[in-house]
């Protein structure tokens, strides 16, 4: 197999770890509607843990992109 | 241009980062300049963004933290206004350089470091042995949250590049698609991929401001161990 063709594999490989950051994501919104929609009050001061757990769970996913890129590009 | 050996030539890089300490510059001091004790407009959304990195920090932290407020007031703004501008059309994003984002990630990681072993001593070392851990996981664990402790300049430089970098790729991308679109139909179906580069521009600002939160924030939790370790 050519080199080309082994790094065009790769990538699209690489890009299935998006499949953990969507649902990392829908987790983690999800328990929050949930416990918001239970405690109305209470949903505020968690505001800040959403969006820091929405931000590292997508960076997860975004380093298997950045390892798709690699591949596509870095060698 | 050449220093010796160096190229310091003025790039796009420089001039957007030059850009950008001009923008909040004149943001923070013309809010500033007629200072009263019932704030106008520009000086409420001056205070409303120190207020904010302020609570911020001291939440995080606590009052101890107070040296780190210009640094982190800095780097909040910085960041902002860097992603922000990146998102006009035809300009350069600075943070979709790798470069860029490590060296932040990579001074906050040393600042921490040091700063918590000046605090604590040799104690500082405790941070990676959680309490309440059973014996025989204890060397297992410590290994794996020293690796995890020394990716976090990693995670913090690339979740930001990375974040930057794919919204921009994949906005041309799309935008590509348009002109195929549109030349395969007379013109007709290109408005589909412009619709979605239309929503896709709205994310991509929402995220921009995300990000600098999110660095901002996990900046203070991080300069939090390195003041309080309570294992």
């Amino acid at each position: 197999m050519e080199a080309d063709a082994a790094k065009l594999i790769g990538a699209g490989l690489a890009c299935t770890a998006l499949i953990g950051a969507g649902i990392g994501i829908g987790n983690i919104f999800g328990s929050y509607l949930s416990g918001a929609l239970r405690n109305p009050s209470a949903a505020d001061g968690q505001r800040t843990n959403l969006l820091l757990g929405f931000a590292l769970a997508e960076a997860t996913g975004l380093f298997g992109l950045v390892i798709a890129l690699i591949l596509l590009f870095g060698f | 241009m050449y220093f010796g050996d160096v190229n310091v030539s003025f790039t796009n890089s420089a001039f957007f980062m030059t850009l950008t300490v001009l923008t909040i510059w004149l943001f923070v001091a013309g809010g500033m300049r007629h200072a009263s004790a019932v704030p106008g407009r520009w000086q409420s959304m001056v205070e409303l963004t120190y207020e904010f990195i302020a609570n911020m920090l001291y939440d995080t932290v606590g009052p101890e933290a107070r040296r780190f407020f210009p640094f982190v007031f800095s780097l909040f703004m910085f960041i902002l206004v860097a992603n922000l501008i990146g998102m006009i059309p035809y300009t350069f994003t600075v943070t979709s350089h790798i470069i860029v984002t490590f060296s932040f990630a990579a001074f906050i990681f040393l600042t921490v470091t040091i700063l918590g072993l000046f605090n604590h001593g040799f104690k500082f070392f405790t941070l990676f042995l959680p309490s309440g851990v059973p014996i025989f996981l204890a060397p297992l664990l410590v290994v794996i949250e020293f690796i995890s402790y020394l990716t976090r300049p990693v995670s913090l430089s690339v979740r930001l590049f990375a974040n930057m970098m794919a919204g921009h790729t994949m906005l041309k991308v799309i935008a590509g698609f348009v002109i195929s679109l549109g030349a395969a139909t007379y013109g007709v179906a290109g408005i589909i991929p412009l619709a979605f580069i239309t929503a896709l521009t709205g994310l991509e600002v929402i995220i921009a401001v995300l990000q600098a939160y999110v660095f901002a924030i996990l900046t203070c939790i991080y300069l939090n161990d390195a003041y309080h370790i309570e294992h």
